[in-house]
């Protein structure tokens, strides 16, 4: 391979042929779509830090209800005074926990990192089509951060009317304290966050169209680059959706529209609203927040195809498969986003409809989870941390999406909407799925992302510590629900019939407790890795994609001389014939290789 | 002491992790190994084993919390509707139970199986038409059974269709309580709006409707004729709340400015339901936590919760459903007064 030639010696040099540039240009606002990759992803960490803090004090209150503790009146302050939790802060926690893991982290966290660092690497682009877009993109994401973090010391607390913020709760200040001046920060904050999706996304799209490197046609492109590029497209049709629900909660909150408010009588007072109803913000918010899922879904699902295949030493199993399932999920997750909605009064016919489209979902998430089974068969595994991960994606993967066969037929979900099986579920299927194909990434393209190598070892406690935890809490949650426990609740000692899920809550809690202190491991090497790590080698996976060979050293345009051109697909590994157990993409084609189905 | 023991396991357990950090880095300088990179054969080895070992702790964590834990879940329904969807949801919980039980193992044998020891090649396969073919239309064809079973089930809940006239009850919602309205003699229920709102008059009827003078207000508490259709319709005063009734399996949301509703026929007396096995065990296991705590005993009620996030004290809307024989029922709506005696 011509590039193994490059040395990283070699790569700084034509690093000063470029502008010089200041701290901030490099560091700050670059346009750079590797520094802006990094930059989503600290800010990610730094934000999921938090929302797992909160998830891990309010988990507190659920299994030990009444009793103080002072961590909680360290962080709450005047919301714990006794070293309980206030009720409404209970509340606060869980909005923001649940605002701060979708979005945050989940979608700009995740999609921001990685289609970001590899969208050009593995198309062979020298950066994204705009960069000045991208750096606006990232700018709005961390302002979008910012208030929500502000959000969290108004005096009368954060939204909380849960991640949902279904109005009336969410649109009358009287009707909770989190409805105030929280909401509002909550909503000047998301609307920042749609315009940094908006931005990267359409950067995303025009990027994978337009500036593929010559031979990579659409069929040779990654798993990977599959993925970001639905998903960026999923969240340009939807967010505008979201944005316009904002819109016009806002209008209802500070200019007196009743768009969603009707006949309604708070604290004494009867308001003048009437015409409005909840249930179009409802239809709204869903329209966007069931392709949410896949747009949290996808890219994690993508980065385990490509690891899974490169661990393996075996091509992905039915790469044409597993893009057209892609693409059926995300053209079905258009039209199933009434399940959420099964009990609000929707006309049955409509519900109905709805359980049609999403049970269909179940049939291309079994071919992909099928197919991620059979590339395992019969490979050489490299269990390296990403691999875990990823295996771990595909078990939290299966497990989550199997429950929802239940949520999706309407009749059944009459009984457990809103229970602890939804969260079950949700967690299962998107929150740890997501979470590892994340962390599954960070291992993998370390090298990419920082130059250097993180420590393998540390990578196995992580893993297993965070594998064994996230089954603890997330498993036991399906009882709760059966036993019909409702979420959202601050406590369950209202109900006698609740007293004997205690000990459930307790086991949850205490598996929570130690996938928080797992994280412990990740942090350490993520940060010692990132200053001090060994340099990262070439190739240090031996794998096929394009990436791998720029150089090690970040350089502005990715390559240093011409853009390499491709020739075949990404998964040629254990190739029969083939003098090594992979191919890369630039290797030419031999004349047998042109006939075969896959080139 | 709790929260002393909470602090200490923390702090110790934050220690030791932070030991082992330690100690993999020493280790690992004095054997001069290469800690990045692609893990090296005797760690395939290892995680393979870890792996398989996960399958073992899945398959034993599944057993011990059914085992333990599925006695807990919601005793037999007390609807007849209820009685048609609990045996869906078992039906649909055996089949993704055994799907779970048969891709779990799966996938973390192949993965202890394949794991990447010395002289191992992978073999190239890209694709099987015929493999893939059959994992779409199996799915496929389970799906097709769960969806139509499901939506005509769906269908007769919605719409359903009753020998008699069900009887017309009204749930109203607001931070935090419910109250219940029985539409009375007329079986109507009055018009009414939270504009009407005054003193007494809390559920807002129109004074000037004279189908809601007979209608019947009752708060805490409410008795209902069993084997009977009841149609209860919700209403919100502020936000919006859900009328969660899951011993009947129903549940509707209840939205200002809407009304929406909801038929069924309990099939159940609340004293039948006490002397049922399962609640019966329910309810000693309860009331064993109970007593060690000092607390009043439990006894089983049918009971309305609230399920949708409203507001602090969502966590704490009830009133009670006692299902009665029919006497029982007129017996006990006679001495309620109707809305026109209360104001
Ligand atoms: C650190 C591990 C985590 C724990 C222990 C945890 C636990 C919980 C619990 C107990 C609730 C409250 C349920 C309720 O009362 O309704 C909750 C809510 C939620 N969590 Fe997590 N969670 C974790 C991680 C995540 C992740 C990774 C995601 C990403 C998808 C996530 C997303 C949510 C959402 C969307 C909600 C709903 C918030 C709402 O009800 O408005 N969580 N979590
Ligand atoms: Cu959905
Ligand atoms: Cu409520």
């Amino acid at each position: 391979m011509a590039n193994d030639v490059l040395t990283p010696e070699v790569a700084h040099h034509t690093e000063h042929h470029h502008h010089k540039e200041t701290f901030w240009t490099k560091y700050v606002f670059s346009m750079d779509h590797k520094m802006i990759a990094r930059q989503f992803l600290i800010t990610g960490i730094v934000m999921g830090t938090i929302g797992m803090l909160m998830s891990i004090l309010f988990r507190l209150q659920l299994a030990w209800p009444e009793q103080p503790f002072p961590i909680l009146k360290f962080f709450l302050g005047k919301w714990a005074s006794e070293g309980v939790m206030d009720p409404s802060m209970y509340l606060a926690l869980v909005t923001i926990h649940g605002t701060i893991m979708v979005f945050f982290v989940l979608t700009a966290g995740l999609s921001g990192t990685f289609s970001n660092l590899l969208i050009p690497l593995q198309i062979g682009a020298r950066d994204m089509a705009s960069g000045f877009l991208n750096m606006l993109s990232y700018w709005f994401f961390f302002a979008s951060s910012l208030v929500m973090v502000i959000s969290l010391f108004v005096p009368d607390g954060p939204a909380a009317a849960g991640w949902t913020v279904y109005p009336p709760l969410s649109a009358l200040p009287q009707a909770m304290p989190g409805s105030g001046t929280g909401m509002t920060l909550w909503l000047v904050s998301m609307t920042l966050f749609i315009v940094s999706s908006l931005l990267g996304g359409i950067n995303y799209i025009v990027t994978v169209l337009n500036m593929r490197t010559k031979g990579m046609s659409m069929t040779r492109l990654p798993l990977t680059i599959w993925a970001f590029f639905v998903t960026a497209i999923l969240g340009v049709l939807s967010f505008p959706v979201l944005l316009s629900a904002a819109l016009l909660l806002l209008f209802d909150r500070s200019l007196g529209t009743s768009f969603y408010l009707s006949d309604i009588m708070i604290q004494g007072e009867v308001l003048s609203n009437t015409g409005g109803s909840p249930i179009l913000y409802e239809h709204l918010f869903w329209f966007l927040g069931h392709p949410e899922v896949y747009i949290i879904l996808l890219p994690a699902l993508g980065i385990t195809s490509e690891v899974i295949s490169t661990m393996s030493r075996k091509p992905i199993f039915g790469y044409r498969a597993m893009v057209g399932s892609i693409l059926a999920i995300a053209f079905l997750s258009f039209i199933v986003w009434g399940h959420h909605m099964f009990v609000t009064g929707m006309n049955p016919f409509l519900g109905s409809v709805f359980t049609f489209t999403t049970l269909l979902i179940a049939i291309p998430s079994a071919v992909k989870a099928f197919n991620y089974l059979t590339t395992l068969w019969k490979g050489n595994l490299q269990f390296s941390p990403a691999m875990l991960f990823s295996i771990g994606l595909v078990s939290t993967f299966i497990t989550g999406g199997l429950t929802g066969i239940i949520l999706g037929n309407s009749a059944l979900d009459i009984n457990v909407h809103d229970t602890y099986f939804v969260v079950a579920h949700f967690h299962i299927v998107m929150g740890l799925s997501a979470i590892f194909g994340m962390f599954a990434g960070i291992y993998h393209w370390f090298p990419k992302l920082f130059t250097r190598m993180m420590n393998r070892k540390l990578g196995y406690w992580h893993f297993w510590l965070t594998f064994i935890s996230a089954y603890g809490v997330f498993f036991p949650m399906h009882f709760l629900g059966m036993s019909g426990l409702p979420r959202r609740y601050y406590t369950n000692t209202a109900f006698p019939m609740f007293d004997n899920l205690a000990d459930i809550n307790v086991v949850i809690s205490v598996f929570a407790i130690a996938g928080g202190i797992a994280q412990l491991i990740f942090f350490y090497n993520f940060i010692y890795s990132a200053f001090r790590g060994p340099k990262a080698p070439q190739n240090p996976w031996k794998s096929n994609t394009l990436e791998w060979t720029t150089p090690v050293e970040h350089i502005h345009g990715n390559w240093p001389g011409e853009i390499p051109t491709v020739h075949r697909w990404a998964y040629d590994y254990s190739k029969p014939g083939a003098p090594e157990d992979f191919v890369p993409q630039t290797v030419p084609l031999s004349d047998e290789e042109k006939n075969t189905f896959h080139n | 002491m709790m929260t002393l023991i909470g602090i200490v396991t923390i702090l110790l357990v934050l220690l030791v992790a932070w030991q082992l950090i330690r100690i993999a880095e020493l280790s690992a300088e004095i054997k001069k190994e290469n800690l990045t990179g692609l893990p090296n054969v005797k760690e395939n080895d290892v995680q393979g084993k870890l792996l398989f070992g996960f399958l073992i702790f899945l398959m034993a964590g599944f057993l011990y919390t059914v085992v333990a834990w599925g006695p807990k879940v919601l005793p037999t329904p007390a609807s007849v509707h209820g009685e048609k969807t609990e045996f869906l949801f078992y039906l649909s919980l055996g089949i993704i139970t055994a799907a779970f039980l048969i891709t779990q193992p799966i996938l973390f044998y192949f993965s202890y199986k394949y794991r990447g020891i010395k002289g191992r090649k992978a073999s190239y396969m890209e694709h099987n038409n015929k493999l893939e073919l059959i994992w779409t239309l199996v799915p496929g064809a389970v799906l097709v059974l769960l969806i139509s079973y499901g939506l005509a089930t769906w269908v007769r809940i919605m719409n359903p269709k009753f020998d008699e006239d069900p009887i017309v009850i009204e749930l109203y919602a607001k931070q935090f309580g419910w109250t219940a309205r029985i539409a009375g003699e007329d079986n109507k229920l009055g018009y009414a709006n939270a504009r009407y709102i005054e003193d007494v008059n809390i559920l807002g009827i129109d004074k000037n409707d004279p189908n809601g003078l007979d209608d019947i207000v009752v708060q805490n508490l409410i008795k209902i004729p069993v084997n009977k259709p009841i149609k209860l319709k919700m209403r919100s005063q502020d936000v919006i709340h859900s009328a969660y009734l899951p011993h009947f399996r129903l549940q509707m949301n209840c939205v200002p400015g809407a009304i929406t509703e909801f038929s069924f026929i309990p099939n159940k007396t609340t004293a039948e339901m006490r002397n049922d096995p399962m609640v019966v065990r329910q309810v000693s296991e309860i009331n064993n936590i109970r007593t060690a705590k000092g607390e009043d005993p439990y006894e089983f009620n049918y009971i309305l919760l609230c399920n949708k996030i409203c507001g602090s004290a969502h966590y704490n809307m009830q009133m009670v459903f006692e299902v009665v024989s029919e006497e029982e029922y007129k017996d006990w709506l006679k001495e309620q007064k109707t809305f026109a005696q209360s104001i």
